[in-house]
């Protein structure tokens, strides 16, 4: 099996970053390489990006700005244009909004409350390099854990995502008021996914469940037949 | 030089902080408000000279975020000379 070299990004207020590092290695069997956001450049040869969870930057002018506009957030977008994939979680969804690599953004939630708690999502796209491990309209519980995460954006962008098939992830039942129940998208070229459910929250079963484990599994897989 | 720039969720786009704080002041018994929206002023200190273009590009780039916000840059009068 080839070396799977992920990089997890690590901005000022990330909380999640080791949760995703820790079910990188998990999954991949591999340790993920740190990066820190004032760094320019990325490690050589880097086959994943990982964009965490936190409240990056203090969430200081818009939830996920500051952190779209540092250092290391010009080679995220160079390697993405390259087409090496990243996943943003959470803030890191808010980040990949605000940096351009995903359209729409993340307003506060329409009920005002942070929501934290367990919600059931539609896997609505399983051709995707992050989702090819589960079943097309599959039902799987993730934890969400957010207080910005309202998917908004205008009637004509949200119709050319649907048909082209780059909703990943829909709330099964309305969570926190985002256009057409959207939990995560991916971008046109299927290597940037943005979502706010935390997959890496899922993938042992002592801390409530395992169905994010795939979506790993999935990208790791994807990468290695591609090689 | 001073400038502000007011920042807005665009017409539309729902504002929940808005309907809350409407909902707080109707709680608080004043009537006949009939919307509230919330928005950002931010406060610029810049260089005499600063063009309006460079102005524009700073709301487009950072301070607003166009696909909810909509942005007004207001210059001030230039500082007095000392």
């Amino acid at each position: 099996m080839n070396a799977f070299r992920a990089a997890v990004v690590t901005f000022p207020g990330s909380n999640c970053d080791r949760d995703m590092v820790v079910a990188l290695e998990k999954v991949t069997g591999q340790a993920p390489v740190r990066v820190w956001h004032g760094d320019a450049d990325l490690p050589e040869k880097i086959d994943f990006i990982g964009l965490p969870g936190g409240f990056s930057y203090g969430d200081y002018l818009r939830s996920g700005a500051m952190a779209a506009r540092s250092p290391v957030m010009r080679a995220v977008v160079d390697a993405a244009d390259r087409g090496v994939p990243v996943l943003g979680i959470c803030n890191g969804f808010q980040v990949l909004t605000e940096a351009g690599l995903l359209p729409g953004a993340l307003m506060r939630n329409a009920t005002q409350h942070f929501i934290c708690r367990t919600v059931s999502l539609k896997v609505e796209n399983n051709r995707s390099l992050f989702t090819s491990g589960y079943e097309a309209g599959q039902v799987i519980r993730i934890p969400v854990a957010h207080h910005d995460g309202n998917y908004f954006a205008d009637e004509d962008t949200l119709d050319w995502l649907e048909g082209e098939g780059r909703v990943a992830f829909r709330y099964c039942e309305t969570t926190n008021g985002s256009r057409r129940d959207i939990a995560g998208i991916l971008n046109e070229r299927g290597n940037v996914l943005g979502m706010m459910p935390h997959p890496e929250r899922a993938v042992e079963p002592e801390l409530g469940g395992t169905d994010g484990r795939a979506l790993f599994e999935s990208a790791m897989k994807g990468l290695i037949e591609a090689a | 030089m001073k400038v502000r720039i007011h920042v807005n969720l665009k017409p539309g786009v729902l504002d929940p902080q808005g309907r809350a704080v409407h909902h707080a002041l109707e709680g608080l018994g004043f009537s006949g408000v009939e919307d509230v929206r919330i928005g950002r002023l931010i406060e610029l200190e810049v260089a005499d000279g600063t063009s309006d273009a460079a102005l524009d590009e700073m709301c487009r780039k950072l301070l607003a975020n166009t696909v909810i916000e909509n942005y007004r840059i207001e210059k001030l009068a230039e500082k007095e000379p000392a």
